[in-house]
């Protein structure tokens, strides 16, 4: 649901990829979106350049990236449109690719670890925006 | 030209109508200015902040009120 003028909105993207940790990733992104963490938009719509969630992107108090491994495509596709997300790389976090079976412990595991801070959050130089202001002005 | 402002009925939802009038006003512009108030075609749009502002099917603000100016330059486009 569309927050209206309540302050301090915080989307989330999972890279929702197609190995296991994207899997999780995924998964725990929706978890977190239950549980009231944060809310959850699509990523793909960031792709394709969709106005609605690009300018979201733009004017959310905080945007929030977890991505399964090292590529961290949700992070750049944040970056690509001038935006500077929190990220969580679950493979930071100790989830190999190609070696983490996804189980529901598991997803409630990292869910309660990200919502607790223990887990490596970074937010990248933002370098696609003209002004450097992350997509805020 | 059709100007779109999306959000439930909030205290800035009304604000970005009244400048959305005023900037189109301003310029001359012959627009048809509507509310979008129903959350499932707000979301539509893949807009997750309101208030939005919809200039010809395209979102180009969320979550704030620009001033007149900015949206002067957001339908004189």
């Amino acid at each position: 649901m569309a927050d209206c003028c309540s302050g301090g909105t915080k989307l989330l993207y999972s890279c929702s990829g197609s190995a296991d940790v994207g899997k999780l990733a995924d998964l725990v992104t929706r978890k977190l979106r239950d549980d009231g963490y944060a809310r959850m938009t699509c990523l793909a719509g960031i792709g394709a350049d969709i106005s609605g969630f690009v300018v979201s992107a733009r004017g959310a108090d905080e945007n929030i990236t977890v991505d399964g491994c090292p590529q961290a495509c949700a992070r750049k596709s944040l970056e690509r449109i001038g935006v500077a997300p929190l990220s969580i790389v679950l493979s930071d976090m100790g989830y190999e690719k190609g070696k983490t079976p996804v189980t529901d412990e598991l997803v409630r595991t990292v869910a309660v670890k990200i919502m607790a801070g223990e887990t490596v959050k970074t937010r990248p130089v933002n370098t696609g925006s003209a002004c450097g202001c992350g997509g805020n002005c | 030209m059709k100007l779109e402002i999306l959000g439930t009925g909030c205290p800035k939802c009304t604000k970005l109508e009244e400048v959305t009038r005023k900037a189109a006003g301003e310029l001359g512009i012959d627009a048809e200015i509507s509310k979008v108030k129903e959350i499932d075609k707000i979301m539509g749009y893949g807009v997750m902040i309101t208030p939005a502002l919809v200039v010809d099917g395209v979102v180009k603000v969320a979550g704030k009120v620009p001033s007149v100016d900015e949206i002067k330059k957001m339908i004189s486009k």
